[in-house]
């Protein structure tokens, strides 16, 4: 019988499919072609492995050797040369941040895997999410088998002892949850998981869905075994649409195999659940919004209470995870409570997956411990900040949290701590930002974002929001009053208590912890009409230095709306009235002749 | 496919998968490395690879995972066979013809002695 000597990872998460694993993908079965090596080379598409910054990448087994930054041709020089001839492709592999030399086995010894811990992605890159049996093979769906044999207050007492919180954001204790909605009577309850991902930033809970979809078909199936649920929605954005593939050939294979549908492993519990594609509105992330779009009706949060554990999808006790939470419930079954608790901090259990973004070395997806501290995040894991800058600040829980900056780099990050700090864990996006990033810029940005995505249905979020937003503009274009920081401060603290969702409740955030850490910024815009980052329009200028010139025309040449005069080898000068601060021309010139000032 | 009732079919299931998944595992005790340069391909090295990969599942031996070379530089001596067990040298064997694999599987690769009169080279080239 041939067997496969090499097995070949292919990373289909979203990130490397988008810088081209398609393509690899396809040189990779040619060259196994070509070299006749179909017998001995099994090739796998796996999910996200995280370290999107360097896809399409690729792992090859047994070595364990792992290549980045493919291109069709690298692919096939891999298989004439690692494949065929047993030697490594040196330029394709990691650089290896703690030795200088490349790393072949970078889940040995790179940091941004050795610091991880994982829990919830623990089967993707590893697995072939389309296959169920590779699934098993990890262990899967022993964590439902077990759950059957146990009584619904026995899950719950173990989710109890393993101290698991929600994942989506605000961390409610989800054995809370659980028994809420289990001991609210009626024969008709439901099983919702909130794949509704909306922050800029994040995509954790799609990359779960991409690289691992049976990990929530089984927690799902345990949450309705133990609320006494037969059925369940995912509510997932029409914008992964791969997410949404993966979990529906999941749910075919599951009930092929009797581990889903009607009577679940010979037993008489029986569960299957519905996909319910959301249009992508932010606000459909609040479970009440969810629950309104779920039946099909505008998605505007309801009044809470009565909460959905009481009055959910059609009126009917309903529970509500996020993805990521979900992916937790298995391993904390089959491994046992005891085990999870054993990782992280006093309050705050087990791991957290957080997407990396912005200006930091290595993007991507990561799971950590619970109370790793944010220097190890940025610096270990994150492999710094590019281009020699410095760290400024990371805004965690997208427009709905806050920034922390640089003095708080040494916190150990947990529910409780990030509220210390005025932010909030959120979904797990980590926007990095250096020194060239202008605070009060980000702000706006949020709360332009918050703005866009406001439902509406209540005044403090619809109008308040969108004061506080022409204000943050009056201050970036320079017209910025004294008082005007107090009046944002004010005006958002008001929102935040008179909102009716989890929306309104924390869009001001962004703005208040912006205040808090950067005030000296704010006031600069406002008092001296400067930005201290260069980066808000009106008030910078471009101006060429005389000494560096040489007069080679290129910038005058990129000039969008020739702002840029002079003679050839003669100094050029910018008119700053017409210029656009557009940046062309900075990226032209060759003498470093053009800078940034800001009065 | 039949429906999974029980744990045991749940458990069978996974065995037969995480058979196949360890295939890709690293963690091995030993690696057999087969020369399959052209001089190898020609002097047969493809029977005997093929015999290598039988011969452990034959012996259900799925610790020593079985990896391809080009060419070492042995031309005279193929096909070559590689054993690396871990804690003890390399060992290259020469003109190693299928059933020859057998006997390295077995007094070798299971029992740790090497087969002195295949024996090209020990130690690190």
């Amino acid at each position: 019988m041939p067997v496969a000597t090499n097995t070949i990872l292919m990373c289909a998460g979203g990130g490397c499919i988008s810088s081209g694993e398609e393509s690899c993908l396809q040189a990779l079965q040619k060259a196994v072609e070509k070299y006749s090596l179909q017998e001995v080379v099994k090739v796998v598409e796996t999910g996200c492995m995280g370290m999107c910054d360097a896809g399409p990448l690729m792992v090859i087994y047994p070595e364990g050797v792992y290549y980045q930054k493919l291109t069709p041709e690298d692919v096939e020089k891999i298989v004439s040369e690692h494949i065929l001839k047993g030697r490594i492709v040196e330029e394709k592999l990691l650089d290896n941040p703690v030795s200088s030399l490349k790393t072949q086995n970078p889940y040995d010894d790179h940091p941004f895997f050795t610091r991880q811990v994982k829990i919830a992605t623990r089967n993707m890159g590893i697995v072939d999410p389309m296959k169920i049996e590779e699934y098993i093979a990890h262990d899967g769906y022993f964590a439902l088998q077990k759950a059957l044999s146990m009584n619904p207050e026995e899950i719950i007492a173990e989710l109890k002892e393993s101290g698991l919180r929600g994942r989506g954001g605000a961390g409610f204790p989800t054995w809370l949850k659980w028994d809420l909605t289990r001991k609210v009577p009626g024969d008709e309850k439901y099983v919702l998981c909130n794949a509704d991902e909306g922050d800029p930033g994040a995509f954790m809970d799609r990359s779960i869905l991409e690289g691992d979809p049976h990990s929530i078909l089984e927690a799902m199936a345990i949450a309705g075994y133990t609320i006494g649920a037969s059925k369940g929605y995912v509510y997932i954005r029409a914008e992964y649409p791969l997410a949404i593939e993966r979990l529906r050939a999941g749910i075919e294979q599951a009930k092929e195999l009797g581990l889903f549908g009607e009577n679940i492993m010979g037993s008489n519990f029986s569960f299957d659940l519905e996909i319910r594609m959301g249009a992508g509105a932010f606000v459909c992330g609040e479970e009440t919004a969810l629950i309104e779009s779920i039946e099909g009706k505008r998605g505007q949060p309801r009044v809470k209470p009565p909460f959905p554990a009481q009055v959910g999808v059609w009126g009917k006790p309903t529970l509500n995870n996020n993805v990521e939470t979900y992916a937790n419930i298995p391993p904390i079954l089959t491994k046992g409570a005891k085990w999870f608790s054993s990782i992280g901090t006093q309050t705050s259990k087990g791991t957290k997956v957080f997407c990396l973004a912005g200006k930091v070395k290595n993007t991507g997806l990561v799971e950590v411990p619970m109370g790793i501290t944010l220097r190890e995040v940025v610096y270990d894991i994150g492999g710094g900040i590019p281009n020699g800058k410095e760290f400024k600040a990371v805004q965690t829980g997208g427009p709905s949290g806050g920034c922390i900056p640089k003095e708080h780099l040494d916190t150990p990050i947990d529910y409780e701590t990030l509220k210390e700090l005025g932010t909030m864990m959120g979904s797990g996006g980590m926007i990095f930002m250096d020194e060239d990033t202008c605070m009060v810029d980000v702000a706006k940005y949020f709360l332009d974002f918050s703005v866009e995505e406001s439902c509406g249905k209540c005044l403090p979020c619809r109008e308040g929001n969108r004061v506080m937003l022409d204000m943050l503009e009056k201050i970036t274009q320079g017209e910025g009053e004294d008082g005007d920081i107090e009046k944002l401060i004010e005006l958002g603290k008001n929102i935040m208590d008179t909102s009716l969702c989890g929306l309104g409740q924390s869009s001001p955030q962004p703005v208040i912890s912006t205040i808090r850490y950067f005030r000296d910024e704010y006031e600069a815009h406002i008092k001296e009409k400067r930005c201290p980052a260069k980066v808000c329009k009106p008030l910078i200028r471009y101006v060429i230095d005389p000494e560096k010139c040489v007069g080679c025309t290129a910038c005058s040449r990129v000039c969008p709306v020739s702002a840029i005069s002079g003679e050839v080898k003669k100094v050029h000068e910018i008119d700053s009235d017409v210029c656009t601060r557009c940046g062309s021309c900075i990226q032209v010139c060759r003498f470093g002749a053009i800078s940034i000032v800001s009065p | 496919m039949a429906k999974i009732k029980s744990l045991d079919e749940l458990m069978k299931i996974k065995e037969k998968a995480v058979k196949e998944i360890q295939m890709r595992d690293t963690e091995k005790k030993g690696k057999i490395i087969v020369a399959m340069g052209t001089c190898g391909i020609a002097a047969g090295a493809k029977e005997t690879l093929q015999a290598v990969v039988n011969e452990l599942e034959k012996n259900g031996i799925n610790d020593v995972s079985v990896v391809q070379s080009g060419c070492m530089g042995l031309c005279d001596v193929e096909p070559t066979v590689e054993v690396i067990m871990e804690g003890s040298d390399p060992i290259i064997y020469g003109h190693v013809s299928p059933e020859q694999v057998s006997r390295i599987v077995d007094q070798h690769v299971k029992n740790g002695k090497v087969v002195s009169d295949l024996l090209v080279r020990k130690g690190e080239i």
